[in-house]
């Protein structure tokens, strides 16, 4: 099983705006460096759910935010690692509307179920084939370090705060 | 003009983020790109030519699904074009 290493922050972040969205689910990018252990994550950038139709359930990422996230990563030397959202009273598992979404082969699906406002359990899920037609989910073990280098930072300016 | 690369397609680009492409249009810089890294086309277009329905072009902050001419848009050296597959999911729950 492989490896996501997340920085303390980004991943205590990550969990707190799944408890500020309850009972909508949150959704964000991860922005960290691949290396020879795996992702190592050290930043997030939160994002708006653009399924206010069904927020409970389901989340939607507004193309040019990502347009603008993957710009911030550029520029800070970063890529996008992959992407988190939240479970709101629901196990902290892939679904099948998560995996036919799926789309970045190479990249981290991190989910966390959220249970009455708080944060339960947080698992991460790497998308892993060569394709479309032969993608699937692999859960990961997640490792959070104290020591990696933290950036945040909110939505409305897409830039990034040292942590 | 520049084509920006996301993560998981960069290994189809020669690990690159950016791939720099003559063209006069969107299409046109779009079939630069996959003629100099073939490995792309299958992930950006059907087996009927179509782009696939979760990838998002944009020009500079233009959707170009939105655009009048739409991939026939004129482009000139110093724009960028954004290829972004699209994000979303959520629960089984009711």
């Amino acid at each position: 099983m492989s490896t996501l290493f997340v920085a303390q922050n980004v991943y205590d972040e990550l969990r707190a705006h799944g408890e500020e969205t309850y009972p909508n689910e949150c959704c964000g990018a991860l922005l960290g460096v691949p290396t020879t252990r795996g992702w190592e994550v050290v930043g997030s950038i939160r994002a708006g759910n653009t399924r206010t139709d069904s927020a409970h359930n389901r989340y939607h990422i507004d193309p040019l935010e990502l347009v603008r996230m993957q710009r911030t990563a550029r520029e800070k030397g970063l890529e996008i690692a992959g992407f988190y959202h939240s479970h709101p009273d629901h196990p902290a598992q892939w679904s099948q509307t998560d995996f036919a979404e799926a789309h970045w082969l190479g990249c981290v699906y991190v989910i966390t179920s959220v249970a009455q406002r708080k944060a339960t359990i947080t698992n991460s899920f790497l998308l892993t084939g060569a394709s479309e037609e032969d993608k699937k989910f692999e859960q990961q073990v997640i490792q959070v370090e104290d020591h990696l280098a933290v950036q945040n930072s909110s939505s409305s300016s897409h830039e990034m705060k040292q942590g | 003009m520049t084509i920006f690369i996301p993560t998981p397609l960069r290994s189809y680009a020669g690990g690159k983020d950016a791939v720099e492409v003559p063209a006069a249009t969107v299409s046109e810089a779009l079939n630069s790109l996959t003629q100099s890294h073939p490995e792309l086309r299958n992930h950006l277009f059907t087996s009927e030519g179509r782009l696939r329905a979760f990838v998002n072009i944009y020009l500079n902050d233009e959707d170009v699904r939105y655009l009048p001419a739409k991939e026939q848009s004129k482009v000139s050296a110093t724009d960028t074009l954004s290829i972004i597959p699209s994000i979303a999911g959520g629960s089984s729950i009711r």
